[in-house]
C-alpha cells in the first residue's frame, strides 16, 4: 500500500510521519498508532491476569469447588479487581483517547514523548503493585479500607500508574489544542471525541481524588503519618473508585456511537441532546462517592440522599438518553438503509454476524437492563440497607464494567484489528461467536450474583457455608444453586474472554495485512443494503432529519422502562417488609 | 457520522425529534419521583437509618459493652463460650464488632424497640442481620445509635460483610428473638 509506509507529510502546521488511513481517508499520525497499539496490548494482557484470577475468584465461590485457600482467595480478589478494573480498562481507555483525539482529528498527536513517558509509568506502576499483592502481605482488597495495611509499595504502584495516567490525559488535552490551532477539522470536535473529552475530564477529577488519598495512605503505610480517618478515607477514595466508573461509562457510550457510526454510517439524532447528556456525566458524576456510603455512620441523610441521586438524578439522565439516542441512531441509519419494514426489521437485519456489532448491541442491552437499573436499585439511599457490601454489588458492577464497558471495548477491538494494527481478525467464524459467549457469561455472572445478593450473601467472602465460625449460620439453599450457576457462567465468559485475547493476539501476530482493496472487507459483516456510504449527500443533515419517527426503539425504551419501575418498586416492597429501623 | 464532526457547523440550533424530546421528559420525571420517593420514605416509611452517631475512642466502647454484658447477662449461648445477654426492651443495647467476632450474643423480644449500639474496636466491619438481610457498616472510632425493632422470633445470624483480614470468613454474631415477656 503506497500509503502505508509513512510518508513524511504535513499534518496541520508540523512535519510529522503519518499514513492515510484507506476506510476513512483520515491521514493517522504514526507516533499516535503506536501509543494506541502499545496500551491496548498492555490492556489485553492486563485483562487476561486479571480474567483467569476472575475465573479463580468464582470457582471459590462456587461451593461444591471451593477452590482456592482462603488467604489465597483473598489476594487473588485483590488483584483480580486491580488488574481488570483499572489495568485492563484505563489501558483501553488511553488507546481510545489517543485515537479520538488524534485519529478523529486528522491530527499529530502533541507530545508522544510524554504519551510514552505515561505508558512507562503506568507498566511500572501495574507491575509493581501485581508483584506487590502476589507476595502475599498485601491482600486488602481493591479498596484497600483503612486501618487494613498493605505494603507500601500496593500504594506506590497504584500513585506511579495514576502519575502515568494522568499525563496521558494531558497528551489527550494537548492534541485537541494542537488540533484547533493548526485547524485539521473543521467546526465541532465529533460526538466520539466529546465522549472521549468528558471521560478525561472525569479522569482528571478522578485521578486528582486518588492522589489525595492515596498519598496520605502511602505516607501512613510507610509510618510517617499516623492516623488516617476511615470514614474520610471512604469518602475521598470512592471519589476516585466509582468515579472512574464513570470514566468508563463515558468511553463505552462513546464506543457505542463510534461502532455504529463505523459500520452502519449512523449519525446522532441531535448532536445538541447526546453531548448534553455527555455534559451531565461531567457535571455530576462526581457525587457517586455516596453510593458506597449510604449505611455508613457519620453522614446526614440530606448529604446522602442529594449524593446519591446525582442532585435529582440528572447523570442517570444522561445515561437514560444515551439508552434511547444509541439506538435510535442505529435506527434510522438503518431505516436510511432501507431496512424500513415493519418496527424491527432494521434490528433483525442488523449485521449480528459482526462482532463489533454483535458484541456492541449486547453492550448496550445489558448495561442498561442489568447494570443500569440495578445501580440505581442499589444506590437508593433506603434500599441499599438491604444490599450494602452483599453480591448484589458486584453482580452490579459486573453488569456495568463486564457486560457494559469490557464487552464494548472488546467490540471495538474487531475494529481497531484492521483500521489500526491493519491486520485482518483471525478466525472470523469464531470470532462471530465471542461477544455472545462473553456476553451471556458476564450477563449470567451479574444476574447470579445479584440473585445471592438479594438473598444475603456477603461479597469478599471465602466461605458462605461459615464451616470455622464459632455461631454457625447458613445461607438459604437457592443461593449456593445462585453462586453454583455463577461458577458455570464464570467459565462461561471466561472461555469468551479467551476467545478474545487469542483472537487479538494470532491477529496481531499473524492476520492477514490490511489494503486498500481489503480494507472494507476486513471490517467484517456490514448491511447488505448500504444506499449512502460515507457521503450524506441525499439525506438529512443529522441523525432524526427525515427518520424522527422511529417505533423500534420507542419499543424497546418503552419495554426497559416498564422492567426499571417494576423492579424498583418491587425492591420498596421488599424494604417495607423489613424490620422497622430508625 | 458520530466520528466525524457535525456536518453543519451551527448544530445546536438543529431541531430535536418529538419522540427524543418525550423520552427525555419521562426520564427526567421519573428522576425526580426517585428523588422525591427517597424524601417520602424518610416522612413516612418505616426504615431509615439512623443518622445518630458519637466519637468514641476504641477501647473506651470495649468497656461500655463490658458493662453492659455484667448487668444483663441471662447465661451462655449453649458451648459457644459467648454471654447470652437479655436487656429489657426500649433500652440500650450493645455490640462490638472485633476480630473476628460480633460479641455478646444478644436476646430480644419480639416487637420490642431496641437503641442499638454499633462500634468496632479495631478495623472495619459489616453488620449484616440475617436472614431478614438488614446491613449496616461498622467503623472504629464512631458509636453508631440505631433503633430497631424485631418483628419476627426466632434465631438471627450477623455476618461480618466487610472485608477485615485472615479470619473474615469466620465472623459472626448471633441475635435471639423471644416472644414478649419470655425467656427472661
Amino acid at each position: 500500500m503506497a500509503t502505508a509506509a509513512g510518508e513524511i507529510g504535513v499534518i496541520g502546521g508540523i512535519a510529522a510521519k503519518f499514513r492515510t488511513c484507506p476506510v476513512t481517508a483520515l491521514k493517522i499520525d504514526l507516533a499516535a498508532e503506536r501509543l494506541i497499539k502499545a496500551n491496548a496490548v498492555a490492556a489485553v494482557v492486563f485483562l487476561a491476569i486479571g480474567g483467569v484470577l476472575g475465573l479463580l475468584v468464582a470457582l471459590t465461590r462456587w461451593p461444591a469447588v471451593h477452590l482456592l485457600d482462603s488467604d489465597t482467595f483473598y489476594m487473588v480478589l485483590t488483584a483480580h479487581g486491580l488488574n481488570v478494573l483499572l489495568f485492563w480498562i484505563i489501558f483501553f481507555e488511553m488507546a481510545i483517547l489517543y485515537f479520538a483525539s488524534a485519529v478523529l482529528l486528522n491530527c499529530r498527536l502533541a507530545a508522544p514523548q510524554f504519551a510514552w513517558i505515561a505508558f512507562v509509568l503506568m507498566v511500572a506502576g501495574a507491575l509493581l503493585t501485581d508483584f506487590t499483592v502476589l507476595q502475599g502481605d498485601s491482600s486488602v482488597m481493591f479498596t484497600s479500607y483503612v486501618p487494613l495495611r498493605a505494603s507500601p509499595n500496593f500504594y506506590l504502584g497504584l500513585i506511579l500508574f495514576a502519575v502515568g495516567a494522568l499525563i496521558g490525559c494531558m497528551v489527550f488535552f494537548g492534541t485537541l489544542v494542537v488540533a484547533r490551532e493548526e485547524r485539521t477539522y473543521e467546526g465541532s470536535v465529533p460526538l466520539v471525541t466529546f465522549g472521549a473529552i468528558a471521560a478525561a475530564v472525569i479522569a482528571v477529577f478522578t485521578i486528582a481524588s486518588g492522589a489525595i488519598i492515596l498519598i496520605p495512605t502511602w505516607l501512613w503505610s510507610l509510618g510517617y503519618i499516623g492516623h488516617i480517618d476511615t470514614l474520610m478515607y471512604k469518602l475521598v477514595w470512592w471519589g476516585m473508585g466509582h468515579s472512574s466508573q464513570q470514566i468508563n461509562v463515558s468511553a463505552h457510550v462513546a464506543v457505542w456511537y463510534a461502532i455504529a457510526a463505523i459500520l452502519l454510517g449512523a449519525k446522532p439524532l441531535s448532536e445538541k441532546v447526546s453531548r448534553t447528556a455527555f455534559l451531565f456525566y461531567i457535571l455530576f458524576l462526581q457525587l457517586a462517592s455516596a453510593h458506597h456510603l449510604l449505611v455508613e455512620p457519620g453522614l446526614s441523610s440530606e448529604w446522602k440522599v442529594f449524593n446519591t441521586s446525582y442532585a435529582l438524578y440528572l447523570a442517570v439522565l444522561g445515561s437514560l438518553i444515551h439508552g434511547m439516542t444509541v439506538p435510535g441512531a442505529i435506527e434510522a441509519a438503518q431505516r436510511r438503509n432501507g431496512y424500513v419494514h415493519g418496527m424491527f426489521e432494521w434490528l433483525r437485519r442488523a449485521p449480528w454476524g459482526n462482532p463489533a456489532f454483535s458484541g456492541m448491541f449486547l453492550s448496550l442491552v445489558m448495561f442498561g437492563f442489568i447494570g443500569g437499573i440495578s445501580g440505581v436499585v442499589l444506590g437508593t439511599e433506603q434500599l441499599n440497607i438491604m444490599m450494602h457490601n452483599t453480591l448484589y454489588v458486584p453482580g452490579h458492577f459486573h453488569g456495568t464494567v463486564v457486560a457494559g464497558t469490557t464487552l464494548a471495548f472488546m467490540a471495538l477491538t474487531y475494529l481497531v484489528l484492521p483500521l489500526i494494527f491493519r491486520r485482518e481478525v483471525m478466525w472470523p467464524g469464531l470470532a462471530k461467536w465471542q461477544p455472545w459467549l462473553f456476553g451471556i457469561g458476564a450477563g449470567g455472572i451479574s444476574l447470579f450474583m445479584l440473585g445471592a445478593g438479594t438473598l444475603g450473601v456477603a461479597r469478599r467472602h471465602w466461605d458462605i457455608t461459615f464451616a470455622d465460625a464459632i455461631l454457625s449460620f447458613d445461607y438459604p439453599a437457592t443461593a449456593f444453586l445462585m453462586l453454583g450457576l455463577n461458577g458455570i457462567f464464570a467459565i462461561l465468559a471466561t472461555v469468551g474472554g479467551a476467545l478474545y485475547v487469542a483472537i487479538t493476539v494470532a491477529s496481531v501476530l499473524f492476520g492477514r495485512p490490511v489494503h486498500e482493496r481489503n480494507a472494507l472487507h476486513a471490517l467484517g459483516p456490514l448491511p447488505q443494503r448500504v444506499v449512502e456510504s460515507g457521503s450524506s449527500a441525499q439525506v438529512g443533515r443529522h441523525g432524526s432529519e427525515g427518520f424522527g419517527h422511529l417505533p423500534g426503539t420507542y419499543t424497546l425504551v418503552a419495554v426497559f422502562f416498564v422492567a426499571f419501575a417494576l423492579y424498583y418498586f418491587v425492591n420498596w416492597k421488599y424494604l417495607s417488609e423489613l424490620w422497622p429501623l430508625s | 457520522m458520530a466520528v466525524r464532526p457535525p456536518e453543519s457547523r451551527v448544530w445546536w440550533n438543529e431541531p430535536v425529534a418529538t419522540g427524543e424530546l418525550v423520552w427525555i421528559g419521562i426520564a427526567f420525571l421519573w428522576g425526580l419521583f426517585m428523588f422525591f420517593m427517597m424524601i417520602y420514605w424518610h416522612l413516612e416509611g418505616k426504615q431509615n437509618l439512623s443518622a445518630e452517631v458519637y466519637r468514641v475512642k476504641p477501647d473506651r466502647y470495649v468497656k461500655k459493652v463490658e458493662a453492659f454484658v455484667e448487668q444483663y447477662r441471662i447465661g451462655d449461648e449453649g458451648d459457644t463460650g459467648y454471654p447470652l445477654v437479655a436487656p429489657p426492651p426500649g433500652s440500650d443495647v450493645y455490640l462490638l464488632a472485633r476480630l473476628w467476632e460480633f460479641w455478646p450474643v444478644l436476646q430480644l423480644e419480639k416487637g420490642q424497640s431496641y437503641r442499638l449500639h454499633l462500634s468496632s474496636a479495631d478495623w472495619q466491619h459489616g453488620f449484616s442481620l440475617q436472614p431478614v438481610n438488614l446491613n449496616i457498616q461498622v467503623h472504629p472510632g464512631l458509636e453508631h445509635i440505631v433503633t430497631i425493632t424485631p418483628t419476627e422470633s426466632g434465631v438471627f445470624s450477623v455476618v461480618c460483610n466487610e472485608f477485615c483480614g485472615a479470619g473474615h470468613h469466620q465472623m459472626t454474631g448471633r441475635i435471639r428473638v423471644v416472644e414478649p415477656g419470655q425467656g427472661r
